[in-house]
């Protein structure tokens, strides 16, 4: 048997390649995902192994969540007296600081987009293990103030070389410098800054720039003599050290920053992998429906074997090991396209300012194991369907003329499609209004659910819209429509079939598509009903700036208020809750609260000082918090109780948890400002943008650029969905190109006919055209329905958290459809070519 | 090949068609210098051995294959120098298909199928004629059946309507009976010999069968990609007779090529 199945896909080659292409493309993106986050993985982990010392001694709660530097520093006596201890062979006091960005050739930023803009002082000092880190790599380390080392993607990226002044920006006192590039540094033995900037100054500067000039450190690296451990020389360091400040093994520290990275790469790995499934559930309709037909044109030839005494299983057999060989092949080749793949995504993540350098791709054997299984079970499974069909094939049907495959009966097909519908439904529903564990999960399988339930009634219920199809066809192309019409009823199960791999494509499109415009037009109605400014002043890669252009901003003519804003990121504690959670909370003046559209319902203003905070009704609700309660937050300084003060209706502008700036900087917080909100009627945008000129990265926007400023990000959020889906619409590209194909095979001697009697190539090539519209506009049409009504769905469980305003994006739904029918026409032409290009008597002596 | 009959129309005809298939010693002549002419209001068949090029020939009548040289008309049209679309609106509109194998469309009905050449051309069929040939076929109510609710003989009998209804020149059979029972086949034949006699069609016909060959008003004998004999108003003894004598004849003409093979010749 296995000689049989061997045999039957050698010599159907085509046909074996187009359904191949769908496993492969689905492996691809499974496995392309897996080299990327490896890859991603291991470029992070041997970053931090190389920037880490043996022991890091620090102030305690020394980073604040962002990884800037606190306000709390070390002395260089302390320098010494570690370098002292027993075990350790040197110590190295280091300065670092966020926030200092360069600026290339055309005034332009570089990295930005979250990316940090890293700013040290140079010094030797070794990484832990004996690694090789940063080093200078070219020219030499920065000597004076004025002298500046860059690290090689960003002088790769703007083409400063050794001798040019680079213009720099940083977030403390002095905003903008420029310096002589004078090195290189980079790391020598691999490893990248993953689009983080790096530009290094000598150690008396960079205390100038980031420490207002006192000779402090942020931390100190203790470098282990030979034979010494990271753990021991932690031990000998500890009895040193002054209240406040703690020793880390190198080994811990890069744990600790790695961690958080890690959170972050595993869910970016989560979230492609979703759409490696979505392409995989894409695929497997493709490989069900191609399987069938070629299992149905073989029909005869199946029959033969079992008229010649193979057993039914048997014949079942051979088709799955059909399945079985063509996943292999699938998987192989998946696997080769994935490195491609991961490479196309490392590009596309590096637009997104996620640079990973020249890190050579990993792939771990993990990947291959899971890349075959995914393309074996996904092909195998999708093939038993078929395969069980073709048991049923009675012998005798060898003998006959036409052989019809045994099919499902319909009313069977409605019972467990609909079955499958209701059961999605449900799970989407628990998931959306009803607070059950994984609500994520819930409504993911019930999409899936509801995507396979209405695929499987669509032979059914779709019926009328193939017969309208079929009517407004043949009233517009006459003979040539109506038997286009009529072949795409003659199989409706082959024709929904395919419709449903552009289907569910579509659906997950437009769900995003009325997600997204949504939580623009909340955006929007937050903006226009909250805020009260005419102007803000912000930077535009989130990073915080000197309160200096506050008070500049402030001496504008026609400036009446100006409300600086912070934010910061702390670990709370809510009534009895014993561990902390991460809270954003919003720093702001006293008196400025009314800025930011903040409307008590209970409590007020009055109160609000250092020390104390509001809280939206919302959040207030969930916490079960009132009037009077206490909180406790973690800050640089240590934990500290905040009294509520007042409670406000709940508005996205304000965020959940408001204080006063006074109370973050007590806590350690730099004093730095993240935005402005400038109360200006009067003043000229032109005046404010010149106390920024020298700013490049904080701008000025008015109310309406500020809306838009808040939207690019969901924007930028859907297009990158919208590219990762078109893997999935590629896919149903190839579902339709294949049906259409297998189906001309099929048809060779009608079309034939069709020919001698007179129908001309064009006439052909219109016909087929004319079915494959129909199959697209048919998916496009479930598709972006179901996707409407899965959005909805979402929105409505989203309302009570600021996303109130359900925008149904006429536009895009217009250009999904208009899609289908460019992906009808884009299909047909290689099955239309083909049949147009058949010789007549050929065709027709075809059996 | 001469006739008796006074200035008799032309249908179609070819003049000195050739043409090979294969090279070298795989070299096939099926068409060898073949000159005929159908006559308008006749039923033809064409008769002869396996191989005798006698399919070739219908096909390079009606448009569906190229001779290597020769010339083919069907009407005052030379096929020879047309294109595609050229011949595709000829097909459509000066000839008429009956195959072996029914061919018809199985997602048409019967009523559809025979209409569907004046569809695809997007013509009105003329009503009467059609009433006619609907008539003819004697389908009854069977007209709105799919093919594959129908029997061989209907169907043949809905591809015979088919053929007939956008009256064109000529109709063309292919062994139209070759794949029915003697009693299906004998009522295809007499629609093809009724359309002949009542409505003046030229029908040209390839068969095997001498029975089939006995309704035609002459019978063209192809051996070796030429013609060989000619018969008027033939009988099925006739015919068994000059076909028995052919087959003689070819497998004469086998034994001694193989003999020349062997000899080296």
């Amino acid at each position: 048997m296995f000689r049989v199945a061997l045999k039957s896909l050698l010599a159907r080659k085509l046909r074996l390649l187009m359904s191949t292409f769908a496993i492969v493309l689905g492996v691809s993106f499974v496995s392309g995902t897996l080299v990327f986050s490896d890859t991603l993985a291991r470029s992070f982990t041997s970053l931090f192994a190389s920037v880490v010392g043996d022991v890091v001694v620090r102030p305690v709660g020394g980073t604040t969540a962002d990884g800037a530097p606190s306000s709390k520093t070390l002395r260089p006596a302390l320098v010494e007296r570690l370098a002292a201890a027993p075990g350790a062979a040197r110590a190295d006091g280091n300065v670092s600081a966020t926030g200092v960005y360069v600026v290339d050739k055309d005034g332009k930023l570089v990295g930005g987009q979250g990316a940090p803009g890293i700013g040290t002082g140079y010094n030797t000092a070794p990484p832990g293990h004996g690694l090789t880190g940063l080093q200078v790599v070219d020219g030499r380390a920065p000597e004076t103030s004025g002298e500046v080392a860059l690290d090689e993607d960003v002088v790769d990226k703007t083409g400063y070389e050794l001798g040019d002044s680079v213009p720099l920006i940083t977030a403390g006192e002095t905003a903008t410098l420029n310096a002589e590039l004078v090195g290189v540094m980079g790391f020598p033995e691999g490893g990248s800054l993953n689009g983080a900037t790096l530009a290094t100054f000598d150690m008396e500067t960079a205390q100038d720039l980031f420490l207002g000039g006192k000779d402090r450190y942020h931390d100190i690296w203790v470098t282990a003599e030979d034979g010494t451990s990271q753990e021991e020389l932690r031990d000998a360091v500890e009895p040193l050290l002054p209240a406040d400040v703690e020793a880390l093994t190198g080994d811990e520290a890069a744990d600790e920053s790695g961690e958080a990275l890690m959170e972050a790469i595993s869910f970016i790995r989560t979230f492609l992998l979703v759409f490696a499934a979505i392409a995989l559930v894409v695929g497997a309709f493709l490989i069900v429906n191609t399987f069938s037909i070629l299992v149905a044109q073989r029909s005869r030839e199946l029959a033969l074997l079992r008229a010649l005494g193979a057993s039914r299983r048997q014949v079942t057999v051979s088709v799955v090991l059909e399945a079985f060989i063509l996943g292999l092949v699938g998987s192989t080749a998946g696997l080769a396209l994935g490195f491609g793949l991961a490479m196309g995504i490392r590009a596309m993540f590096s637009q997104f300012g996620l640079e990973l350098g020249g890190t050579s791709l990993i792939f771990l054997p993990q990947t291959a194991i899971a890349a075959y299984a995914v393309g074996l079970v996904f092909t195998m499974g999708a093939a038993l369907v078929p395969a069980w069909r073709t048991g049923r094939i009675a012998p005798i049907q060898a003998l006959r003329d036409d052989v019809a495959m045994p099919q499902s009966s319909m009313t069977r097909r409605m019972i467990i499609g609909t079955t499958l519908v209701l059961a999605g439904a449900g799970a989407m529903a628990a998931g959306l209004f009803f607070d059950v564990p994984r609500a994520g999960w819930a409504i993911g399988i019930g999409m899936l659910l509801v995507l396979l339930g209405v695929a499987g009634v669509a032979p059914v219920v779709t019926k009328p819209f193939l017969a309208a199809a079929g009517w407004v066809n043949a009233k517009l192309f006459r003979t040539v429509g109506r038997l286009a019409g009529q072949n795409s009823l003659r199989n409706p199960r082959r024709t929904t079939a395919t419709a449903s791999a552009l289907m569910i494509g579509l659906a997950v499109a437009s769900t995003l598509a009325i997600l997204g415009s949504s939580t623009k037009a909340s955006v929007d109605k937050a903006i226009s009903e909250n805020f009260v400014g005419d102007y803000v002043v912000s930077n535009a890669v989130g990073q915080p700036f000197s309160p200096k252009v506050a008070r500049q901003i402030a001496d504008v003519d026609g400036v009446e208020r100006v409300a600086a804003q912070r934010f910061a990121f702390l670990p709370m504690r809510f009534g009895s809750e014993s561990k902390p959670r991460d809270t954003v909370v919003i720093g702001l003046d006293p008196d400025n609260l009314d800025l930011i559209g903040v409307k008590f319902t209970s409590g007020g203003a009055d109160g609000f000082g250092d020390g104390t905070l509001v809280v939206s009704e919302q959040f207030a609700e969930d916490r079960d918090l009132a009037v009077g309660d206490t909180v406790s937050a973690t800050m640089l300084t240590g934990e500290k109780e905040l009294e509520v003060v007042g409670i406000y209706e709940t508005n996205p502008l304000a965020g959940d948890l408001v204080t006063t700036n006074g109370t973050l900087t007590g806590g350690g917080f730099p004093d730095q400002d993240n935005s402005l909100i400038v109360i200006a009627p009067d003043a000229s945008q032109d005046d404010l943008d010149e106390v920024v000129a020298t700013l490049p990265i904080v701008t000025v926007a008015n109310q309406q650029e500020y809306a838009e400023a808040q939207r690019a990000p969901i924007d930028q959020m859907v297009m990158l969905i919208f590219a990762l889906l078109g893997l999935a619409l590629l896919i149903a590209v190839l579902g339709i190109v294949n049906t259409l194909a297998l189906s001309v095979i099929e048809r060779t001697r009608e079309i034939g006919l069709l020919r001698a009697i007179g129908l001309g190539r064009a006439q052909l090539r219109r016909m087929i055209t004319l079915e494959s519209i129909v199959i697209a506009l048919l998916g496009a049409a479930l598709g972006v329905g179901l996707g409407l009504l899965f959005g909805t769905a979402a929105l409505w469980s989203l309302r009570d958290q600021g996303l109130e305003v359900i925008a149904i994006p006429w536009g895009q739904v217009g250009i999904f459809l208009g899609l289908a029918l460019v992906i009808g026409v884009v299909a047909a032409a290689f099955p239309a070519r083909r049949a147009a290009r058949l010789d007549v008597l050929q065709a027709i002596a075809t059996e | 090949m001469t006739t008796t009959e006074p200035e008799p129309t032309i249908a179609a005809s070819v003049r000195n068609l050739t043409k090979t298939y294969g090279s070298g010693d795989a070299l096939v002549r099926a068409l060898d210098d073949v000159s005929l002419d159908l006559i308008a209001g006749e039923f033809t068949a064409v008769m002869g051995p396996s191989g005798s090029g006698k399919s070739t020939l219908m096909h390079c009548c009606a448009a569906l294959d190229r001779a290597d040289s020769g010339s083919v008309h069907v009407g005052d049209v030379e096929l020879t120098r047309l294109k595609d679309k050229a011949l595709t609106a000829l097909r459509r509109d000066q000839i008429g298909f009956v195959f072996q194998a029914f061919n018809l469309v199985p997602t048409l009905t019967a009523r559809e199928n025979i209409t569907l050449p004046l569809d695809i051309a997007g013509r009105k069929p003329d009503r009467e004629w059609f009433d006619n040939v609907i008539a003819t076929v004697d389908l009854g109510d069977r007209l709105h059946h799919k093919p594959n609710e129908l029997s061989g003989g209907q169907q043949q009998r809905v591809a015979v309507a088919r053929a007939l209804v956008s009256r064109p020149r000529v109709v063309f059979a292919d062994e139209p009976t070759g794949n029915l029972d003697s009693h299906s086949g004998a009522e295809v034949l007499e629609l093809l010999r009724d359309s002949v006699d009542q409505h003046g069609q030229t029908v040209v016909m390839v068969t095997h069968d001498p029975v089939a060959a006995s309704y035609t008003d002459r019978v063209v004998f192809l051996a070796d990609g030429r013609i060989v004999d000619e018969l008027r108003d033939p009988t099925r003894e006739e015919v068994l007779e000059r076909m028995g004598h052919l087959t003689e004849l070819a497998a004469g003409t086998k034994r001694a090529a193989e003999n020349n093979t062997e000899r080296g010749i």
